[in-house]
């Protein structure tokens, strides 16, 4: 179950072969065996028991793994409770509405939508919304742009120097001026998307766009020189060429620069959160810590710990398809 | 008083049709009876129904978001129609940002914000108050350190520091600290806030100067003895603890959890420095209370009927408010951080916890009333302080005072629930009522709100008259 046996050879392709090299020396056989990634954790959650209780805060000692489950158990049955404070919620409205109709036939019902606190799962999902429509975003931009520079050395140099400039730009850097540019467009506050999901959605697209367009601009650039005269003997047109040839021989390419992105993306979506206080685990950690009770670190944790298994899932599962792509591309 | 008279009978009269007809056999005669009122009130009552049903509501974790949380728990809201939605801001500017731009329907407000904004203090928009949230829910606190060398100059009585302990304990220590060359930082949560206002008072009546705002330090710290600046309330104990100030003033429970987490000790509590301080109000726009006047008129009922629940049996629900309160959404402190205060066992230090009768008041002495009096003593604080920077008329007060301060919903709202039996007509000030029933502050100054500039006349430390 190694990376590489998954992994077809794809041909006529060097410098794919090459980063997929470059991705599977940072992990050299992580699936080799069960035993040694289980030993790690095991080993991992022993120093993290061990030395949790010598870290004094003034919240109390740091929690230990026994703790930090608890607290996860805790918000799951919050979770569930809150479910079944909003299914009384929607009867109690419905016999309000009715009896609302019943006095004044001319009454048209509000239908409320549950207005308690959203859990932690609702904050996981609100986050994982926010950083697919991000990233959807960041792709639609970025595939055409990388096309475009890719394809033409003149418009490699003229928008390099811009690309360049833009690339290492923190997402916090972005946030105030995407928050201002948003309220001052985007005036109507009943609208169905929410002013704060936009602003979130519209920070990880300016961060997550640059590792597609630069890997994009990078396979199309390196597209075999025989398959591009070949395009021109048969004469095809340009989107034909396009098509046919570019798109499926950097598509590898692509994927790299997507799963770059999406990685990106997911970091700094949990930062803009937490700074801009918009829906999501960002604004779970940030109001745990404000909170500062005796839970509060606990959940800090379990926050952190979904964090990171969410991203390393949204990462294999942008390996997965980007194998899928070469795997189909070698065929 | 005729269209609110029926008003509170057909709300009750809603509430009342589910049992007459789960009855089943009541008399004939009775159904009747509701049949005929129906009709005659249909009319009325669509007139009367909130016009927005859906609304989002803000608040910071302090002790005084109390009546709104109580509101929405206890179905207070939901008894009038409205499906309201509790959002925590992250600071005080965040949350007068959104009330402004609209994001927030209404909020937990600072008296002083709708008031900066009606005077161009940080902006300039048109938000009303329509009623009180809390009186006395602040203190001062001293990181350790500070309050070691302080309590060396505060007189004791068995063991124990006699209260109200006077800012004049403090001023060697400022002297010492700014003579080693290290500035004397002090946390407060918002320039127009209680907060930033009682500790100046405190200070200044004590002979410390905190600094005055002009128009080219927009921080305030013109001549100050002390550096104050702003931190998010929840921030404070966390930013005591890092060493970026030396102490704050801010709402509970963020006081009494410096002395649990060890960090620090309050010295002195809101109603030490004035026996009534009004401390946060319930705010909205003014475009927004003129085109949902029922909604409006509603908010106000079921904030009332909280602020009862609140101080109700000599606060016989207080433990079950801290308790509602330490959830993580609402206050999210631990209960027994928050216990303390809201029963009145306030904790100065480790061994030394005194009853505090006077703190967190949210209904009786007409706490949630906003009186124009309260508007006005505000007003004097930004002048003192220069936020305000030339001289005013007292009339321009007064002027001011009207347009933000709102009595006139609040009574109607408070006349609803008196019809409906809801509420004591003797809970309700008389309608002439200008300022609120006569108070004590640290100084020995004398407040009359109709009066401001014989009032900033009285201290010896801040502008007053043409400077």
């Amino acid at each position: 179950m190694s990376d590489q046996s998954v992994m077809p050879p794809v041909r006529s392709l060097g410098l794919a072969e090459r980063i997929r090299l470059i991705w599977q020396a940072k992990a050299p056989g992580i699936g080799a065996s069960l035993g040694a990634p289980t030993a790690a954790i095991l080993v991992f959650l022993l120093i993290w028991h061990g030395l949790a209780p010598r870290v004094q805060t003034s919240l109390g000692e740091l929690p230990g793994p026994a703790q930090v489950f608890g607290e996860f158990i805790s918000l799951m049955e919050e979770h569930q409770m809150e479910r079944e404070k909003a299914d009384r919620f929607y009867v109690r409205q419905a016999e309000r509405n009715a009896a609302w109709v019943a006095e004044d036939p001319t009454y048209v019902p509000v239908v409320a939508e549950w207005t308690g606190k959203p859990t932690f799962i609702d904050q996981i999902f609100t986050s994982l919304k926010t950083v697919f429509a991000g990233f959807a975003l960041a792709t639609i931009i970025a595939i055409p742009l990388g096309l475009l520079c890719g394809s033409s050395a003149i418009m490699q140099n003229a928008l390099n120097p811009l690309i360049q400039t833009f690339k290492p730009v923190s997402p916090l850097a972005w946030l105030p001026i995407v928050t201002l540019i948003v309220s001052a467009m985007y005036t109507n506050n009943d609208a169905w998307l929410p002013k704060s999901f936009l602003v979130s959605a519209i920070t990880v697209m300016l961060c997550s766009l640059w590792p597609t367009v630069i890997n994009t601009a990078l396979g199309v650039a390196s597209v075999d020189r025989d398959l591009i005269n070949v395009a021109r003997v048969l004469q095809l047109s340009w989107t034909k060429r396009i098509r046919k040839i570019v798109l499926p021989a950097a598509m590898p390419l692509i994927f790299t620069g997507m799963r770059l992105s999406i990685g990106v993306g997911w970091m700094v979506l949990i930062a803009a959160e937490m700074l801009a206080q918009n829906p999501g685990l960002g604004k779970f950690v940030w109001d745990e810590f404000q909170n500062g009770s005796a839970q509060s670190l606990g959940r800090i944790l379990v926050a952190v710990l979904t964090i990171g298994l969410i991203g390393f899932v949204l990462d294999r599962l942008m390996l997965s398809v980007q194998r899928l792509v070469s795997s189909g591309d070698a065929r | 008083m005729l269209n609110s008279h029926a008003t509170g009978s057909v709300l009750r009269s809603g509430r009342r049709t589910d049992t007459a007809r789960s009855a089943g056999s009541t008399l004939l005669i009775g159904l009747a009876l509701v049949f005929a009122a129906l009709m005659l009130a249909q009319g009325a009552w669509a007139a009367s129904r909130p016009e927005k049903q859906e609304l989002k509501i803000g608040f910071i974790k302090l002790t005084d978001c109390a009546p709104l949380i109580v509101a929405y728990e206890n179905g207070y809201f939901e008894d009038e129609g409205l499906y309201v939605t509790l959002e925590a801001q992250a600071n005080w500017k965040v949350l007068l940002d959104r009330v402004i731009d609209g994001s927030l329907d209404a909020s937990h407000m600072l008296p002083g914000q709708p008031l900066g904004a009606a005077v161009g203090i940080g902006g300039n928009a048109e938000l009303v108050a329509i009623a009180g949230m809390g009186v006395n829910t602040l203190a001062v606190t001293m990181g350790n350190s500070v309050w070691t060398q302080m309590k060396t100059n505060v007189p004791m009585e068995a063991g124990k520091p006699v209260h109200p302990i006077h800012a004049k304990a403090l001023e060697p220590v400022v002297k010492a600290t700014s003579a080693s060359g290290t500035r004397f930082n002090l946390g407060m949560v918002f320039p127009t806030s209680t907060h930033n206002y009682a500790l100046r008072y405190w200070l200044a009546a004590g002979g410390i100067h905190p600094g005055l705002y002009t128009p080219a330090d927009a921080n305030g710290t013109t001549d100050g003895m002390v550096q104050l600046s702003v931190t998010p309330p929840p921030q404070m104990p966390a930013t005591l603890g890092a060493g970026t100030i030396l102490g704050y003033s801010v709402g509970e429970p963020w006081n009494q959890q410096a002395v649990i987490k060890g960090i620090g000790v309050p010295v002195i509590t809101a109603g030490e420095i004035w026996s009534r301080m009004p401390e946060k109000v319930l705010g909205t726009r003014r475009e927004f209370a003129d085109r949902y006047p029922n909604t409006v008129r509603a908010i106000v009922r079921a904030v009332i009927r909280a602020e009862q629940w609140l101080d109700a049996d000599k606060g016989a629900n207080r433990t079950d408010l801290a308790r509602m309160l330490s959830r993580p959404e609402y206050v999210g402190a631990d209960y027994n951080v928050l216990v303390g205060p809201l029963t009145g066992n306030y904790q100065y230090e480790k061994d030394d916890i005194r009853p505090a009768p006077g703190g967190n008041v949210y209904y009786s002495g007409f706490a949630g009333y906003p009186f124009y009096g309260d508007a006005i003593w505000y007003l004097t604080q930004m002048r003192r302080w220069g936020q305000i920077p030339v001289e005013q008329t007292d009339a321009w007060y007064d002027g001011i005072a009207r347009k933000v301060y709102r009595p006139d919903i609040y009574r109607d709202a408070a006349n609803d629930l008196i019809a409906s039996g809801d509420m004591q007509a003797t809970d309700l000030p008389p309608a002439e009522s200008y300022g609120a029933p006569p108070s004590q502050f640290i100084d020995g100054n004398v407040f009359d709100p109709a009066k401001p500039n014989a009032y900033l006349e009285s201290f010896d430390i801040g502008t007053k008259g043409q400077k």
